[in-house]
């Protein structure tokens, strides 16, 4: 009940996040799946967030865990350029008559 | 934390939506997906803001600035240079690269977390988080292998077993720790449940089969998506939470979807089980007509409307700018040519319209299924090309075979049917085709690259 009670905000957060995803993206017609799937991709690729902000918390003397978490800053970064570059270039494809 | 800062997350994640939206419509989706690249890139400055206020160590600055640099060049430069027959493969490839930031963040975060303050919530949402990042990772790198065509399927009874044994213990080690009945130290524990799960992703991709690719990349990303968001709690950071359940919806819709398309239900793939074919149907005696290429170019220069029905065996051999030669040729001679597109068409969700819309094809022509079927009797001909399973009528008659059920595009209702096969081998699910033996249904048999350019050839000369 209490852990409820303390974190009821981001409950009512993630259950909104969750109908408005599934609302917003069932709309999404049959032809651009495929970019919707490298744009979502990238879009995970947020987590880098995290990884920075967890790389200023290490000691600057411990280098396995920098050299770690510059891994886990390369690969969120690789995610997200990686899946918004090529969701960019399948749409740019995507043309109308000209 | 900074004002500024949550507000910059705010933006992010309305702009996450706002991106996801605009993807609804062909003319809009590049628009979006500029938006989304805004969003991230201003969640990431805004991090960065963030680390101002405290006492940063330099190094720890340089890394991260020198990570970031490389994976962006490296990122571009692999997007950049992919084939878009290769796109599901790409997909994967950097999915993984998200599984594995979110499993590094975990086991990192599980080094430097203090056990005797910090709430057992906290630590079970970590643990989650590297749970699901290590599948997703190493999930997401043996679907690479796969559909790069490096590893085979492996529906040997050990992996299977291998696999549910695994996921068991994913489930039996946590709660045997939590409860006090593990005598291990946190971080042990931390790393038995990494190794477990990131064996497990290996072992639960490798027995499923080629055409349930599609499935399996949609749940990996599902499963980043989660992995994002099961991080943002453990950092308290609404827009890697919001992102990461945008993400992990966007999956699990596709997952269904793709599920629904191919008749299957999502356990049945993920246990790599098929419908054992019953040998029954294949006694009848169809009346199989073929028809020679000159034939079809005389009939369709005569037609109005046309359809073709692609299929992966197109894009395997690189027809897709046959077909789009064949359209312009066509339409310069006021024949109307639709292409529709069975939703599990290609290797992942939506692949075979990228296909097409690579060989310069107005995406008006590209119909969707249903709304193929509701045009299929104003069509004079349909070609058929490297498509079997999902034009067979069998879906919709014969309750006994394995495709029964199965949505079908329903070429049989259209005045002339035309399938280009290599030979009369069965498609994935292993049935005979109805088809091929109605009144309307000619076969063509041979490469269906090399007819279609034959086929280009003599209507030129017409």
């Amino acid at each position: 009940m209490e852990f409820i009670q303390n974190n009821l905000e981001i409950i009512y957060f993630v259950i909104f996040c969750v109908f408005i995803g599934i609302e917003v993206i069932a709309n999404v017609p049959a032809i651009l799946h495929t970019p919707l799937m490298s744009g979502a991709n990238a879009i995970s690729g947020v987590i880098m967030v995290g990884a920075i902000i967890m790389m200023i918390q290490i000691p600057p003397t411990n280098y396995v865990l920098l050299g770690l978490g510059g891994i886990a800053v390369f690969l969120g970064a690789l995610n997200i350029s990686g899946g918004f570059f090529v969701t960019g270039r399948m749409l740019k494809m995507f043309n109308t008559k000209k | 934390m900074n004002v500024f800062v949550e507000i910059g997350y705010l933006i992010a994640t309305v702009s996450f939506l706002g991106g996801l939206k605009f993807m609804s419509s062909p003319k809009n989706a590049k628009l979006g997906n500029s938006i989304a690249a805004a969003g991230m890139i201003i969640a990431v400055v805004c991090t960065f803001l963030l680390l101002k206020s405290n006492e940063i160590p330099t190094p720890n600055v340089v890394i991260i600035l020198v990570a970031i640099a490389l994976g962006t060049l490296l990122g571009k430069r692999m997007a950049s240079k992919v084939e878009m027959t290769a796109m599901p493969q790409l997909v994967s490839l950097f999915n993984a690269t998200g599984g594995g930031c979110a499993l590094i963040l975990g086991i990192i975060e599980a080094q430097q977390i203090n056990l005797s303050t910090s709430f057992i919530g906290i630590q079970i949402l970590l643990l989650l988080s590297l749970t699901t990042g290590a599948i997703a990772a190493t999930g997401s790198i043996v679907a690479y292998r796969k559909l790069a065509g490096k590893t085979k399927d492996n529906r040997k009874a050990i992996t299977v077993i291998g696999s549910r044994t695994l996921l068991v213990l994913i489930f039996i080690i946590p709660t045997l720790y939590f409860l006090g009945l593990l005598p291990i130290s946190f971080e042990i524990f931390i790393f038995t449940i990494a190794f477990i799960s990131l064996a497990y992703g290996i072992l639960f991709v490798l027995p499923i089969g080629g055409a349930d690719m599609p499935v399996v990349i949609s749940l990996l990303n599902s499963i980043t998506g989660v992995a994002t968001a099961l991080s943002g709690f453990v950092y308290g950071n609404k827009a890697m939470i919001a992102g990461g359940i945008f993400v992990g919806a966007a999956g699990i819709i596709l997952t269904l979807l793709m599920c629904k398309a191919m008749n299957r239900s999502l356990l049945k793939v993920l246990a790599g089980k098929f419908k054992k074919t019953t040998l029954s149907t294949t006694s009848e005696e169809q009346n199989i007509k073929s028809i020679s290429i000159s034939e079809i170019t005389m009939q369709l220069s005569f037609a109005n409307k046309i359809a073709i029905v692609p299929g992966y065996g197109l894009a395997v051999a690189q027809g897709q700018h046959l077909c789009g030669q064949l359209q312009k040729l066509l339409e310069s001679r006021g024949v109307q040519v639709d292409f529709i597109i069975h939703p599990v068409a290609g290797r992942m969700p939506g692949h075979m319209n990228v296909l097409l819309a690579e060989a310069n094809i107005d995406y008006d022509h590209l119909k969707e299924m249903d709304e193929g079927n509701e045009l299929m009797k104003h069509y004079d001909m349909v070609l058929v090309i490297g498509a079997n399973d999902v034009v067979n009528p069998a879906a919709e008659t014969k309750p006994d075979s394995p495709v029964y059920g199965m949505p079908i595009i329903k070429t049989h209702e259209s005045k002339k049917v035309v399938v280009m096969k290599r030979g009369m081998s069965t498609g994935y699910a292993g049935v005979s085709n109805d088809l091929f033996g109605m009144d309307n249904c000619n076969l063509l048999f041979g490469d269906a690259k090399d007819s279609l350019q034959e086929i280009i050839n003599q209507l030129k000369l017409i």
